[in-house]
């Protein structure tokens, strides 16, 4: 190791020499570090798993444009949509087709467990409007009170969900009715849900007697293809008029809720907080490390200072240590994290992984901090003041 | 002397510390000239600005009154850049030996040699290698400071300022440390340095064996130059 950093920095690697000499300070620097990084992935996970986990029940469905009430900031809030603006929509020439899509969460009693499923309510004759895995299966909603469950849904064992079929279909009360799970698609559980449900419009408004056929929460629009979601959005937001309504494109609503949980929501703050908090606790670590390092090697520094080293070559030190300690820190940050996220995975089912670009902005903000701390921790040398060693 | 002969010229040289009430003059009008390669003895009691004057031709402090002139270039008034020049070509020997106790002997010595610029690994650890040996530490080259005793540590300091081929060595008690035997041979090593290349060397003891072979004694008494043998 000496010897590669010396044929790298092209002078002795003092910065290396002066970390492995006090092995105790070393690895207690190593671990302040990777405790920081094992902070910023956890925070930077949860932020990056809400995302996921937003956009997850997005993708059990195929549209192009999604009217909503303008209260609406997620696709699980919001005021309900007159369904006469689907037909209104329709008078476009691009537009040819749309579904009204009910949401609501439904409670179920298993007992020693609650749990909430995301419930979306659809006409189970528009396939066109799933996803392809979901749209194969979509016919057993025909059937009043069948409903397809989410086999990663919390509280449901990997055993219980596999056993779910057409012959072997799971029942369970809700609501006060008996709903019949004959099929499974891929959830997964999110920040406000353990899970989802697919049920029939029908099914939905027998749920919920409450609302109304002619008042989904939302509705999709499927566009002919080559259409533009963003003209035709404009051009329906001219032919409906009506400010109460969001009328988006669906990526556009994708990522305006993307945006609106993680800096609106308290969750996406607190998390965007913990990141903060990571990255401070390791800039104070290396800072502390740092300060001291140079606070114990004052004479040493003084000495080569009179020997004509001039303040390049004392910045220059102090950021080989920092480098060394991020980039070495790192790595078993890195690995401790992803433990903890598999392991928060596992028990949560989110979403929750450190992904490639999120290893690489950790690793260089740790470097760039890392050596940030260093230079501060300069500022120290001025007290070097060579004259004292006579 | 013709001026190419002078290595360091001091001139109505004044030095203070302190500020306000509490402010003390150190020097008095300092004027003295020292030839190259010459072997200069600074003596005189504890207090009486041997270490400040040191300091100064050192170009480790800044010049308050008078001037200096050290190899060519007046000191007052100089920039930081131009004295971390300048210290570049000059070898300090401090009381305290001031090793990096992360470095090993050889690589405290290598420091000596990487602030000229001399970046060949090979060479710069031969040459270390060298000037140890001549100095009785071949079998202590690859030691931390931590590891040897007084004078080894002083001698690796004494081949730190050796080992770049200084033009000017600016001495503070170097041989306090070592037994007289490895002392002379020292002494010899910068009487013979100042011989072969024309290094001046100027060295703060009060050692009376070493006065014996200096070549000029300048004796300094409360900030005050009282004396100056030429003994060559």
């Amino acid at each position: 190791m000496s010897r590669l950093l010396a044929r790298l920095l092209g002078r002795l690697p003092i910065g290396w020499l002066q970390l492995v000499h006090q092995r105790g300070r070393f690895a207690a620097a190593l671990s302040g570090v990777a405790f920081a990084n094992v902070l910023v992935f956890v925070q930077l996970g949860l932020m990056s798993s809400m995302g996921a986990s937003t956009l997850r029940p997005y993708e059990f469905f195929q549209g192009d444009i999604l009217i909503s009430a303008s209260d609406a900031n997620a696709l699980t809030d919001g005021g309900n949509v007159a369904r006469q603006w689907m037909l209104r929509s329709l008078a476009d020439p691009d537009v040819v087709d749309g579904m009204g899509l009910f949401v609501a969460m439904v409670p179920w009693d298993r007992g020693d467990i609650d749990i909430s499923l995301t419930t979306f309510g659809i006409d189970p004759f528009r396939a066109g409007f799933l996803a392809p895995e979901i749209a194969t299966d979509i016919e057993v909603l025909q059937v009043q009170d069948a409903v397809i469950l989410d086999r990663l849904t919390r509280g449901l064992t990997r055993e219980e969900a596999a056993a779910v079929r057409l012959q072997t279909p799971l029942s369970f009360e809700s609501q006060g009715r008996t709903l019949t799970a004959y099929d499974t698609f891929a959830g997964g559980g999110g920040f406000g849900g353990d899970g989802y449900l697919l049920v029939s419009d029908q099914t939905f408004l027998s749920l919920f007697p409450a609302r109304s056929s002619g008042a989904p929460d939302h509705i999709l629009l499927r566009l002919l293809p080559g259409a533009q979601p963003d003209e035709v959005a404009d051009r329906l937001k001219d032919l409906i008029a009506d400010p109460t309504l969001r009328i988006r494109s669906y990526s556009d609503a994708m990522a305006e809720e993307v945006r609106f949980q993680q800096t609106q929501r308290p969750t996406g703050i607190i998390f965007g907080f913990g990141v903060l908090i990571g990255v401070l606790v390791g800039i104070v670590i290396v800072f502390q490390v740092l300060s001291a390092d140079v606070a114990d090697h004052l004479r040493e520094y003084a000495t080569f200072k009179a020997m004509g080293y001039g303040q390049g070559f004392f910045l220059g030190v102090v950021v080989e240590e920092a480098v060394i300690l991020g980039v070495l820190g790192f790595i078993p940050g890195v690995i401790a994290g992803w433990g903890l996220l598999t392991l928060m995975a596992k028990v949560t089912t989110l979403p929750l992984f450190i992904s490639f670009g999120m290893a690489v902005t950790v690793f260089i903000g740790t470097v760039v901090f890392s050596a940030l701390s260093g230079m501060i921790a300069t500022r120290r040398l001025a007290a070097a003041d060579p004259a004292e060693l006579f | 002397m013709a001026d190419d002969d002078i290595s360091i010229q001091a001139s109505a040289l004044n030095h203070w510390f302190g500020a306000g009430e509490a402010r003390k003059q150190a020097l008095f009008d300092i004027d003295l000239r020292i030839a190259r390669g010459s072997f200069i003895v600074m003596v005189g009691p504890s207090g009486s600005g041997k270490t400040t004057l040191l300091t100064l031709l050192g170009c480790l402090r800044e010049i308050q009154e008078g001037s200096v002139l050290l190899l060519g270039q007046e000191l007052r008034h100089a920039t930081t850049a131009q004295n971390v020049r300048l210290r570049r070509r000059l070898g300090f020997i401090f009381q305290a030996h001031n090793l990096h106790e992360s470095l090993t002997a050889r690589q405290n010595v290598m420091m000596g040699l990487q602030v000229k610029g001399h970046m060949n690994p090979a060479l710069s650890d031969k040459a270390a290698a060298h000037v140890l040996t001549l100095l009785g530490l071949a079998d202590r080259l690859d030691y931390l400071p931590a590891n040897l005793s007084g004078g080894q540590k002083q001698r690796v300091a004494i081949g730190r300022a050796l080992v770049g081929n200084p033009n000017v060595i600016l001495a503070d008690e170097p041989t306090a440390a070592l037994d007289w035997e490895t002392a002379a041979k020292v002494v010899a090593l910068l009487k013979q340095l100042g011989q072969a290349r024309g290094t001046t060397t100027v060295m703060v003891t009060h050692d009376n064996r070493i006065l014996d072979r200096a070549d000029r004694i300048l004796t300094l008494e409360d900030g005050r130059l009282v004396g100056d043998e030429d003994r060559t």
